[in-house]
């Protein structure tokens, strides 16, 4: 069981690994393929030809990030092979249909329109350029779509059937997973979080170019299209982040209750703006789970049920099966344990659907089905010990929650203030100090986008598919050592890229700061 | 004048983009890299697909997981 529980660990460690690797690339991409089209839009629209220069420069970060980030994602896709082979064949089609789109639209759209956009320049009339570029930035949203439908069908699985003799869940309703509320609000959530990425990267760069004193003109003008797709990008994701959360709440509510150290719910519950949380052995004993907070009165119940008074369910809560209506009168819902039940019956009706099998008894056959059926909803709770077992790590959910918020506030801030400073002053040409500002906000954007993943991923902990299967019940009969060996190698791999892939993109801004790009 | 078809436009097309390309250089070592040591030699090396692998068609493995999801943790 231990070797279990640490290939279970390794294996997360090593996925977590690779995938924030991965993520970060991607949101660049989202962000900057949306930018580079503005401005070559613009350029359209005013023949300037600094606005080409400017697009051009744009484009080939874009370009450089783009090529650096190949390679990156496919490596989940071996890790779910080796790693999480039982998830994935349990998961069947459902996982493999948006991943197999998302191949296509990767390699049909973005190739083709990509190499347009790069080798097109001079081959391609004008308007058929642009419209490469804005399809190229439809390509990389729309294959963002299919990876993050395939994700929200993890946190709420939906449209589809477990077939026992298969042993694998069989898609009946295509449209119930792409476009499950989960999947809009995670899908719009993400990419307009890579908007504001995207936005806020092109500011810092632009500082950079101010305080070296190289190429203001399209620094300035630079800044002015990062700070509108920011702005925009922002105070959407703000949006859907807000409409994830109430969702989060209804469907994961163990996982809001970590976001917010909530233990035991009340009416009327303060959200935490800031804490500190107590260690938890001391919360097991009954201690106060926070050590410091600053707390915003009655905003969580509003977050949450747009009620000022309403029950929000602390984790204690949860685990009983406690929570109360608006009316203040308790109702039920199903315990942890009752649960575990549940989900034994389910296992036990699977094992009796075999043993019929075997026998050729159609009749019981269908009728371990049913019983199936009726106790599927539970089905990965049969695999847990204890109901604590089902309680995600709440201090990293917590942290990692509120360093997105409290980050997000501060990038959101920051870039109002950009924008005022450009647009009504020439204190961005002048101010040290807002430079640094905006040239420090590269990496803690960054910061704050993986954070988000952190909240989303370890929230939801100990499930791999919301209470269908836990991670032990995912994992490959492999070993500790087999997966400790490759995440070091991916550990050593991904830094020694990284720092490279770094330093290229550092290079190409140096060069070009030496140029004049709106005269080239 | 000699009809160029449209699958050699399109080579052509690629081929003077990458011969174009000012930052190729270290963007195409990095990408050689990336391809040969994370995709091929890692998957080569260290990513068997551990059901594919293991049997020869989707019965053994559909049994395979049938018994570890319904025996080993559960028993």
């Amino acid at each position: 069981m231990n070797d279990l529980l640490s290939v279970v660990d390794w294996s997360r460690a090593q996925f977590a690994l690779t995938a924030m690797y991965h993520w970060l690339f991607v949101p660049l991409t989202l962000g900057l393929s949306v930018i580079v089209g503005i401005m070559e839009t613009i350029y359209l629209r005013t023949g300037d030809k600094k606005w080409l220069n400017t697009t051009k420069f744009w484009m080939s970060i874009f370009g450089i990030n783009f090529a650096v980030g190949v390679a990156t994602g496919i490596i989940l896709e071996f890790e779910f092979g080796t790693n999480w082979s039982n998830y994935s064949w349990f998961v069947g089609d459902i996982f493999g249909a948006p991943l197999a789109i998302e191949g296509l639209l990767a390699f049909f759209m973005e190739a083709t329109f990509i190499a347009i956009m790069f080798f097109g320049w001079n081959k391609v009339s004008k308007r058929a350029h642009l419209a490469a570029t804005w399809l190229t930035a439809l390509g990389t949203t729309l294959s963002a779509f299919w990876i993050l439908v395939a994700n929200a069908w993890m946190q709420y699985p939906v449209g589809m059937e477990f077939d026992p003799a298969q042993m694998r869940n069989v898609m009946d309703n295509f449209w119930a997973v792409a476009f499950s509320p989960m999947a809009i609000n995670k899908f719009f959530h993400t990419i307009f979080s890579g908007w504001a990425l995207g936005g806020i990267m092109v500011m810092g760069i632009c500082g950079w170019f101010l305080l070296k004193k190289s190429n203001i003109d399209m620094a300035i003008r630079s800044t002015k299209v990062g700070i509108w797709v920011a702005f925009v990008g922002m105070l959407l994701t703000m949006a859907f982040g807000h409409g994830s959360a109430q969702l989060v709440s209804k469907t994961q509510p163990m996982k809001l209750a970590a976001m917010e150290g909530l233990y035991n719910g009340e009416q009327g519950t303060e959200f935490v703006a800031f804490g500190l949380l107590n260690s938890q052995d001391n919360i097991k004993n009954g201690e106060n789970p926070f050590i410091f907070k600053i707390g915003i009165p009655n905003m969580l119940s509003f977050l949450c049920n747009s009620d000022f008074n309403s029950f929000v369910p602390g984790i204690n809560d949860i685990i009983s099966g406690k929570s109360y209506d608006s009316d203040n009168s308790e109702i039920s819902s199903v315990s942890y344990s009752e649960r575990i039940k549940i989900g034994k019956t389910a296992h036990e009706a699977l094992r009796e659907y075999d043993k019929a099998f075997v026998a050729h008894d159609e009749a019981a056959m269908a009728q371990a089905n049913n019983k199936l059926k009726e106790n599927f909803k539970y089905f990965g709770y049969g695999y847990l010990d204890s109901p604590e077992e089902a309680v995600p790590n709440v201090p990293i959910t917590f942290y990692s929650f509120h360093l997105m918020i409290i980050l997000g506030c501060y990038l959101f801030a920051l870039i109002i203030l950009t924008g005022f400073f450009v647009y009504r002053t020439d204190v961005m040409q002048k101010s040290k100090l807002m430079q640094w500002l905006v040239i420090l906000a590269i990496p803690v954007v960054w910061v704050c986008s993986e954070s988000g993943w952190v909240t989303a991923e370890v929230g939801r902990q100990p499930w791999i598919i919301q209470d269908l299967m836990p991670a032990k019940a995912a994992i490959s009969a492999i070993t500790a050592g087999q997966v400790q060996t490759t995440f070091w190698i991916f550990a050593v791999l991904f830094t020694g890229f990284l720092i490279a892939e770094v330093g290229i993109l550092i290079n190409f801004i140096r060069k070009q700061s030496k140029l004049n790009i709106d005269n080239l | 004048m000699k009809h160029v078809g449209l699958f050699r436009k399109i080579i052509n097309f690629y081929i003077d983009g990458f011969k174009s390309m000012t930052l190729g250089k270290p963007l195409w070592i990095m990408i050689i890299l990336k391809v040969l040591l994370l995709i091929v030699l890692m998957k080569v090396l260290f990513f068997p697909d551990f059901l594919g692998n293991k049997f020869d068609n989707d019965d053994e493995r559909s049994s395979y997981v049938r018994h570890s999801l319904g025996g080993e943790f559960h028993n």
